[in-house]
């Protein structure tokens, strides 16, 4: 079966965000970009999928600009057969984004399609549920187990308090919880080939999509900082303090 | 202005975060309607009634919806929400679940996590793990929206009078079913809404050594928490995980043991009120972050708090 993986460029996990002077958002100017870690995981479960001859093909898709195909190649080099990449500039919010991908959808008729639960930039949380939604699939969200078996897959899912396990027909959309693997490095020979694998560009127009956020943002500040306190000295002034200068016990 | 608020329950009680989500709904303003969707659900459907500030409870009571299953739950807002101005619910994984499925129905965008209510269609979130504060402007015709219950202090449980509506609709999309669930069973209070939560990190070696946290826990009346390093090291399962990924939590006391203070950590506990952090490393940073600091060999700190407060409790 055909599985669909979708990434998103984001800035690496290991940045230090900082909020622009001027208030209109976070710098990304020379700042590293990475895969979105959420969406690394779901590669790899594709990967590990084709591994055990559950999955036949791989085709990784990622919306937007030009350089977002790096992001792509990495997912080539990590096991993925085959890339497409909706070319834009613009923002891309969640609904935009799951329309885009609906469209893929329809032309390649994937049997699963995961992406990650949410991408650490936007912390949204809403992509792989909408394009379920409007795909008219059943979707496994957070998911730390994944088992095909025949026409439905049982997905396993972190919810509050514990696990929660549901069956899905196929084809159906699995989002990615940090749990569900450990992602792969890619090895330099992997690398290499990955550069002969075909990649598609498009644009949001030709999938007949466009591009209308309906979310604007007035302005993005850091947060207010909390102040270091005091240190005490042992654990009978600790105790002290919570209960007569905090009040808290 | 009328909202729909979706109520956070297990079918057995209501859960704190839906009085959280009703005082956003009053912040936003206009007649707030209580969404009670579950299978026998009678007794949260009168419960939901007596929250301060509720006009009328809507009982959705049906198999179909007894282990809220997104498909069924999606497609059930969906239809009743189009004649609201704003559909809210928790940011729990119930609701993170379900809801981008009702924006998606509704051809309407989503603002989720929202911690503040800047006006009837501003709203602030944070982004990038909490290093970012976003103030947000929806401009579709119904707002549907996630709350993180952590930015609302919860309207009063009782007090209230509203009245309750049976409703006939069950949707039952065909699409999913329930296996089954494991369920951490525990007499502690919930971690996401309790008052104390003393947590542990990589600094508690294992997870055996999590029982003394649990022993303070009990005399404080606390949750126990970890940080994302214990979870990943196996010592506790990932529910009881605070931070980016985890639990956002903002209790009155938080008491972080032999944790370090990775950001992601921080983004899921430093609205606390007043946070004690226990490490042996005094450069940790999450001496930063904290109002008392104990620079101590845990192992020897952790009993030593308990009889300290076995004497003053």
């Amino acid at each position: 079966m055909k599985v669909l993986v979708a990434v998103k460029r984001v800035i690496d996990y290991n940045v230090k965000v900082r909020v622009k002077p001027d208030n209109t958002g976070v710098d990304l100017a020379n700042v590293k970009m990475a895969m979105n870690p959420f969406c690394e995981i779901a590669v790899e479960e594709a990967v590990r999928l084709k591994e055990k001859g559950v999955a036949s093909e791989i085709v990784v898709v990622s919306i937007g600009p030009k350089a977002a195909q790096e992001q792509i190649r990495t997912a080539l080099a990590l096991g993925a057969d085959r890339g497409i990449h909706i070319e834009t500039d613009e923002e891309v919010q969640s609904l935009e984004a799951a329309k885009l991908l609906k469209a893929v959808v329809e032309k390649e008729e994937p049997k699963l399609v995961i992406l990650g639960k949410q991408s650490i930039d936007s912390d949204n949380n809403q992509t792989g549920q909408m394009l379920a939604a409007l795909t008219g699939m059943g979707q496994g969200t957070f998911a730390s187990e994944v088992v095909v078996d025949g026409e439905k897959v049982n997905v396993t899912r972190e919810v509050d308090g514990g696990l929660m396990t549901v069956a899905l027909n196929l084809p159906a959309v699995v989002t990615t919880d940090l749990r569900l693997n450990e992602p792969r490095y890619a090895s330099l020979p992997n690398i290499m080939k990955a550069k002969k694998k075909p990649l598609d560009a498009m644009s949001p127009a030709d999938l007949g999509v466009e591009i209308t956020p309906r979310l604007s943002t007035l302005k993005v500040e850091a947060p207010a900082s909390r102040q270091a306190g005091v240190k005490v000295a042992d654990v009978a002034e600790l105790v002290d303090k919570l209960k007569n200068e905090a009040k808290v016990i | 202005m009328s909202i729909l608020v979706i109520a956070e329950h297990d079918n057995s009680s209501l859960k704190q975060a839906t009085l959280n989500v009703v005082a956003a709904a009053k912040a936003i303003g206009g007649d707030i309607d209580v969404l009670v969707a579950g299978e026998n659900v009678g007794a949260i459907a009168e419960a939901a009634a007596k929250a301060e500030g509720v006009t009328k409870v809507l009982v959705a009571d049906n198999a179909v919806y007894g282990h809220f299953l997104a498909e069924n739950l999606g497609e059930l807002v969906a239809e009743i929400g189009k004649g609201y101005s704003h559909i809210l619910t928790s940011a729990g994984t119930t609701g993170k679940d379900f809801m981008p499925r009702v924006a998606a129905l509704l051809d309407v965008a989503q603002v989720s996590d929202i911690i503040r209510v800047e006006s009837a269609d501003t709203f602030v979130r944070p982004i990038y793990a909490g290093n970012a504060i976003a103030t947000v402007k929806a401009s579709d015709s119904i707002k549907v929206i996630t709350v993180r219950p952590t930015g609302f202090d919860p309207v009063a449980a009782e007090g209230g009078s509203a009245s309750v509506e049976q409703l006939d609709v069950v949707k039952d999309a065909g699409l999913s079913s329930f296996v089954g669930e494991e369920k951490a069973v525990s007499d502690r209070p919930d971690l996401a809404s309790a008052g104390i939560v003393i947590s542990g990190g990589r600094g508690m070696q294992n997870g055996d050594n999590f029982k003394m946290l649990e022993q303070v826990a009990d005399l404080m009346g606390a949750a126990v928490g970890a940080s994302r390093a214990a979870v990943d090291a196996g010592f506790v399962p990932n529910d009881m995980q605070v931070g980016q990924t985890g639990k956002i939590v903002a209790p009155q006391l938080y008491v972080a043991v032999g944790i370090s203070g990775a950001i992601q950590h921080l983004a899921g506990m430093s609205d606390s009120k007043v946070i004690v952090a226990i490490n042996k490393d005094e450069e940790a940073p999450i001496f930063q972050v904290a109002d008392y600091g104990l620079v101590a060999d845990l192992f020897e700190a952790v009993p030593q708090f308990e009889e300290e407060l076995k004497k003053v409790l």
